[in-house]
């Protein structure tokens, strides 16, 4: 593609930005500061992959999957500001996902140890950790604070806090697992996969197309449920003191 | 307050505030055990609080609580809330029946409740049998408070906590919830603390009373005071209810 026929795209920020003027709605601003991130950040990317590419250095990737992860953690811990030490329970979860599933991928030789396949899979894969944190830490901190009466009922009963916040963190790992599994549920049949669809345009056999996107969504499941489990369980001790007692009750 | 009896439970100059908010001031007395001890006092006293105190819930500020002569900080939290149980104002459910609710005690220990255990403890506060597959969360408000009593009681405590447990009973359940602690304490000796806004009741059940106003202690002694108050607040307060 040329950058003529790039710039030919704006026609789809123009419309968006047409309809908010005309029908008031205001995101204007909105939209440009989107479309121009999303530009500059690409565009950076881009050029970024080139360099790490084309060096083949394996200090480049460690690099360029710390930065996602760093991107990803400072995203997500907006989300679980009430949860102590948030920032470094999301960058913990993030660092094992991306072990498990690397090691799994480079271990068994599922896929090349180059940065070609290794950086765009991290993405993928931080990414959707990163979004399935941000759901968990919704849902967790809505449950908690909906359910509050319920938690003490149980703490005044005998119970640990384990047992008090138990049925608030499966419903929050749940909630969070939930779109990723009802999305590959339907995939191929409503939607075709972001990957897949970029490697067919860019002249990949669709059937090694298709292969990639199984080990991706494949990857995926592990992913969100590594990620629901541990950001809930670093997350649910914090909220209690060593006296048994809900934080947000003293 | 007549202190030749051995205290349950001590309050050692205990204060509670959150952020710069002061909800107890500085209380001191003893609660004598295996009596029935009642709170009383406008709203906002911080009877509640002082409640949650002796059940590990909440901590003082400062100042010490004594349950048995021993700080409270000396019990593990799980044991202690099992010695010293609570039954809460709002009388929470757990999502599911009325039995899960009952054997939710017996279960956070890994033990179970019998059907027959669970049918003789609702009829203890009042309730047939038939309430047991009954879904908690279509309870009335007087039928939770049953419910959350039931409950209560199946850890057996030696000192019960009662938060405003009749507030929303009809007479005859009041009468009937009035007669089974009672009973407790009578047969079990059981040390009862009891929060109520009803002060007939704190004269008929009450060997004891407590008047907080404020989050302070203002008057304490045997429940007859409240025919007679020394302290003019409390005259006020008294004076207030009863019109």
């Amino acid at each position: 593609m040329t950058y003529t026929t790039l710039s030919l795209t704006l026609i789809f920020v123009l419309i968006p930005l047409l309809l908010s003027k005309t029908l008031k709605l205001g995101l204007e601003k909105d939209t440009i500061i989107a479309t121009v991130r999303s530009v500059v950040q690409l565009l950076a990317v881009g050029f970024i992959l080139k360099f790490v590419f084309d060096s083949g250095s394996s200090i480049y990737i460690l690099l360029m999957v710390a930065l996602m992860i760093f991107a990803a953690t400072l995203n997500a811990r907006k989300k679980g500001k009430v949860i102590k030490g948030i920032t470094w329970k999301i960058a913990l979860t993030l660092i094992v996902v991306e072990i498990v599933t690397q090691g799994i991928l480079l271990g068994f030789g599922i896929i090349p140890a180059t940065a070609q396949y290794i950086i765009p899979i991290s993405g993928m894969l931080i990414g959707n950790s990163m979004v399935l944190t941000i759901l968990f830490l919704n849902r967790f901190t809505a449950e908690i604070t909906s359910h509050h009466n319920e938690i003490e009922l149980i703490l005044s009963l005998g119970g640990t806090p384990k047992q008090a916040i138990h049925r608030q963190l499966i419903d929050a790992i749940k909630a969070s697992m939930i779109p990723t599994i009802e999305s590959q549920k339907t995939i191929g049949l409503v939607q075709l996969p972001g990957m897949m669809s970029g490697q067919i345009i860019g002249g990949a056999d669709p059937i090694q197309a298709v292969q990639f996107q199984i080990l991706i969504i494949f990857a995926l499941l592990t992913t969100a449920t590594l990620s629901s489990l541990l950001i809930g369980f670093l997350s649910y001790p914090t909220l209690f003191n060593k006296r048994m007692q809900m934080l947000k009750s003293q | 307050m007549d202190f030749t009896y051995e205290p349950a439970i001590h309050f050692q100059e205990v204060s509670y505030s959150v952020n710069d908010l002061i909800i107890l001031k500085n209380i001191t007395g003893s609660i004598p055990k295996g009596k029935i001890t009642t709170l009383v006092g406008p709203s906002g006293a911080g009877k509640t609080t002082l409640l949650k105190m002796c059940n590990g819930l909440l901590s003082p500020t400062t100042g010490t609580i004594f349950i048995d002569d021993q700080p409270i900080t000396a019990y593990e939290p799980t044991a202690l809330r099992k010695y010293v149980g609570i039954a809460l104002q709002s009388a929470p459910m757990i999502a599911g029946t009325v039995i899960d609710n009952l054997a939710l005690p017996n279960s956070l220990q890994g033990e179970k409740l019998t059907q027959q255990e669970a049918i003789q403890y609702l009829q203890d506060v009042g309730l047939d049998e038939s309430f047991l597959h009954r879904s908690a969360s279509e309870l009335s408000g007087g039928q939770r408070q049953k419910v959350s009593i039931a409950r209560t009681l199946i850890n057996k405590s030696s000192i019960l906590l009662l938060d405003e447990i009749t507030s929303a009973l009809d007479r005859q359940s009041v009468q009937d919830i009035e007669a089974l602690i009672l009973t407790l304490n009578k047969k079990y000796k059981v040390t009862i603390i009891w929060i109520t806004h009803n002060l007939q009741q704190a004269l008929t059940i009450g060997h004891y009373t407590w008047v907080m106003m404020d989050g302070e202690l203002i008057e304490t002694g045997e429940s007859s005071l409240l025919n007679k108050p020394k302290n003019h607040r409390v005259a006020e307060f008294v004076q207030g209810v009863n019109t």
